[in-house]
């Protein structure tokens, strides 16, 4: 017989009589062997890769916090300069507005829009909270904007220090359904109360709009119109209006997008509840205020 | 709640159709669609399947692999322990074990219901639509009762596809289509022309 | 040993005739059920593909490595776990070294565990020949696949957003340019459209194959 170089004559030769793989103990020993053979290679790839998978996620997070503050850009910067970008950005607890037994907007709520101290920031995940019974709760209809119905009752928001420690910009979370997809973003505003806090920039890096039309929305082009908008009015409530494409003159308009309606209202109303009394509102108060108790 | 779990439902059967708006199961949705009786039998087991499998693998995900899902043991050996790389693979044994368990359990007690799904249940066990199914409600963490919603939906989402599928190969038997395009391609365009009138449901807010 | 005195298949057919002759997506109906889906940028085909090509491969030649090993009663099941230990294999790396597209494939990379191509060949092919032959067996059958995909992809990005690879070929009317991106592209109907149209090409192209399925 010629030599077969197709194959090694170990592995393809058919067991001797040490294993019939078509007995119960055969059966049993192939089983026992394949399992263990699997976990091996599953775990062992699980555990050399697991530092690498959990580093992506942190710096896809504090990616999307450097890009809506303006920080980084995405064509210049690569992941390297994440870290050392993020240096001067601090993380925050913020509790947002509390709700009474009956589902309402609390009054004088002292604690609303200042730091938390309960929760640990390194563990604390507000994504899980918004879905949490204990840690979310439901939001009334007639001040649900955003048509999320639960958000978490603490928020991590992100401060930007410049060189003196004082805080330049801030970037808070924000989401809220559009057509298809509840839209995930962040939107930074300069801590500049007398100038109503205008926009620094605003990221949505998780949507799953229409490709192509709603999808624009993390467009650069698009996103490129937000800096310098003034959301909020003298009363400090906000104002946001994304028009029809085009057709965005004053201070507080941005143009929507075209052939995506909804997707452009779900912004617009996103936007304007969570700057609102029911979201960041009592925050951006106090900051005004100079009653922030961050430094 | 009520409202969530309507909302829940229509978007799996409408906006999110397994088979139209993420391809899923195509291989048999494409290979059983020629008459509409076996395409509804098809149907039928895959509903079922799906219905058992989603809430099933839903809490072995939250009680078992997820972050920290260990804790309610109260071993503090176990405590903050993370086996979501085990997903895949439970994932998939439990699909296989459900699928030879109903097969069983049917033959013995049912065997009508055996004799009229059972050709069809080895099938299922490599649909991508019940991996998908699993899948989705990982990826949108589904509560149990929300994964039994969407298992069920989702299963007659894609059973109502393939139905209205089969009935329209059906009639187009008597259509003259061009050589090449016959079979397989003008399966294809009809699946796309579905496929757009399922995507007029898009953004409705129940 | 008498399955040896079988002519072996030759190995540049194995390797080469699933891509265009017997194509596992166009002729077998096999495995598109999670493809379409990753097919509206060109390099999210890519990857697709790779994967599905690295998966193919070492699970046919694990399969047929131990092929006189593997109690027929449980067969299907120990195919099943070589296969899905590889999918998480590749899932894990993906995550690792191209986190920004692993996240946009999302469920995809799972799915390849029940792509039918996978299994068909494993139970089809590795069961009956040599490792190395179910090798490329396996790296054929993803190549077919492959072509299938990136075809798609390639199409879908060029005619839905004017790019290749993202770089700007086609300038959109809205940026300036002259194109006016066709939107239906990026939608899940235009995926079933071209590879309709890829069939009838096929079909047209090797006449034998009407009528096949």
């Amino acid at each position: 017989m010629p030599a077969d170089n197709d194959t090694s004559p170990m592995a393809d030769a058919p067991p001797g009589n040490w294993l019939k793989p078509n007995t119960v103990s055969g059966t049993l020993i192939v089983a026992t062997a394949l399992c263990i053979v699997c976990s091996l290679l599953v775990s062992g790839a699980a555990v050399l890769l697991r530092p690498r998978i959990e580093a992506n996620k942190l710096l896809k997070k504090q990616r999307n916090v450097l890009i809506a503050a303006g920080l980084f850009d995405p064509k210049k910067n690569t992941d390297r300069d994440i870290p050392g970008l993020f240096e001067n950005v601090e993380p925050v607890l913020i509790n947002l507005p509390a709700h009474t037994a009956s589902g309402e907007l609390m009054e004088d709520d002292d604690e609303a829009g200042r730091a938390n101290q309960d929760l640990d920031i390194h563990t604390y995940d507000p994504r899980k909270a918004a879905k949490d019974p204990k840690e979310s709760v439901p939001i009334p209809a007639d001040l649900d904007q955003a048509g999320i119905r639960r958000r978490e009752r603490v928020a991590v928001a992100y401060l930007v220090k410049g060189e003196d420690g004082s805080i330049g910009r801030i970037v808070l979370p924000v989401y809220g359904k559009g057509l298809w997809s509840t839209l995930y973003g962040f939107l930074a505003l300069d801590a500049d109360p007398s100038s109503g806090f205008p926009v620094a920039g605003i990221t949505f890096y998780e949507q799953k709009e229409t490709p192509g039309l709603g999808g624009e929305v993390e467009n650069p082009k698009w996103k490129a119109q937000w800096p310098g908008k003034t959301l909020l009015n003298d009363a400090g409530a906000p104002v946001l209006d994304v028009t029809k494409p085009g057709q965005a003159q004053a201070e507080n308009q941005v143009d929507g997008l075209s052939g995506a309606t909804i997707t452009s209202n779900g912004v617009e109303n996103l936007v304007n509840y969570w700057l609102g009394k029911d979201g960041f509102g009592p925050f951006l108060t106090l900051l005004k205020n100079g009653k922030l108790d961050f430094q | 709640m009520l409202e969530h779990h309507l909302s829940l439902f229509f978007t799996a059967i409408f906006e999110e159709n397994l088979a139209l708006a993420f391809f899923l199961g195509m291989c048999t949705f494409l290979a059983v669609s020629k008459d509409v009786n076996t395409a509804m039998g098809l149907g039928v087991a895959v509903i079922v399947i799906q219905t058992i499998t989603v809430p099933v693998n839903c809490v072995i995900y939250q009680y078992l692999l997820k972050e920290n899902a260990l804790n309610w043991t109260g071993i503090s050996a176990l405590q903050g322990t993370d086996l979501q790389f085990l997903g895949l693979i439970s994932y998939i044994g439990t699909i296989a074990a459900m699928v030879q368990i109903l097969e069983m359990a049917l033959d013995r007690f049912f065997p009508p219901l055996y004799h009229a799904l059972g050709i069809f249940l080895p099938l299922i066990t490599v649909n991508c639509a019940i991996l998908g199914g699993t899948l989705f409600m990982v990826e949108r963490d589904y509560t149990p009762l929300e994964a039994l919603n969407f298992g069920f939906s989702g299963g007659l989402g894609w059973a109502m596809a393939i139905a209205a599928l089969a009935g329209i190969r059906e009639k187009l038997k008597y259509s003259d289509v061009p050589d090449g395009l016959k079979g397989l391609g003008i399966t294809f365009i009809t699946v796309g022309l579905m496929a757009m009138a399922f995507m007029a449901f898009a953004g409705i807010d129940i | 040993m008498t399955d040896r005195i079988m002519a072996e298949p030759d190995k540049k057919d194995v390797l080469f005739d699933p891509v265009y002759k017997d194509n596992p997506i166009a002729l077998q109906v096999l495995g598109i059920c999670s493809a379409l889906a990753v097919t509206t940028r060109l390099d999210k085909a890519i990857v697709m593909s790779v994967a599905v090509i690295l998966v193919v491969a070492f699970s046919n030649a694990a399969v047929s490595a131990i092929r006189h090993f593997i109690p027929t009663s449980i067969r299907i099941i120990v195919q099943m776990t070589i296969i899905s230990s590889l999918v998480i294999v590749v899932d894990l790396f993906l995550q690792a070294f191209l986190p920004r597209i692993a996240d946009e494939l999302s469920v995809f990379v799972g799915l390849i565990i029940t792509n039918c191509i996978v299994m068909g060949r494993a139970e089809g092919f590795a069961m009956k020949n040599g490792p190395l032959l179910s090798f490329l067996d396996g790296i054929g059958n993803g190549l077919g696949y492959a072509a299938i995909l990136l075809i798609v992809g390639f199409s879908r990005e060029l005619l839905g957003s004017g790019t290749v690879l993202g770089f700007t070929i086609l300038p959109l009317a809205s940026e300036g340019g002259w194109y006016v991106r066709n939107g239906l592209m990026l939608t899940p109907p235009s995926a079933f459209f071209l590879i309709g149209i890829l069939i009838w090409a096929l079909r047209t192209w090797k006449p034998e194959q009407v009528g096949k399925s």
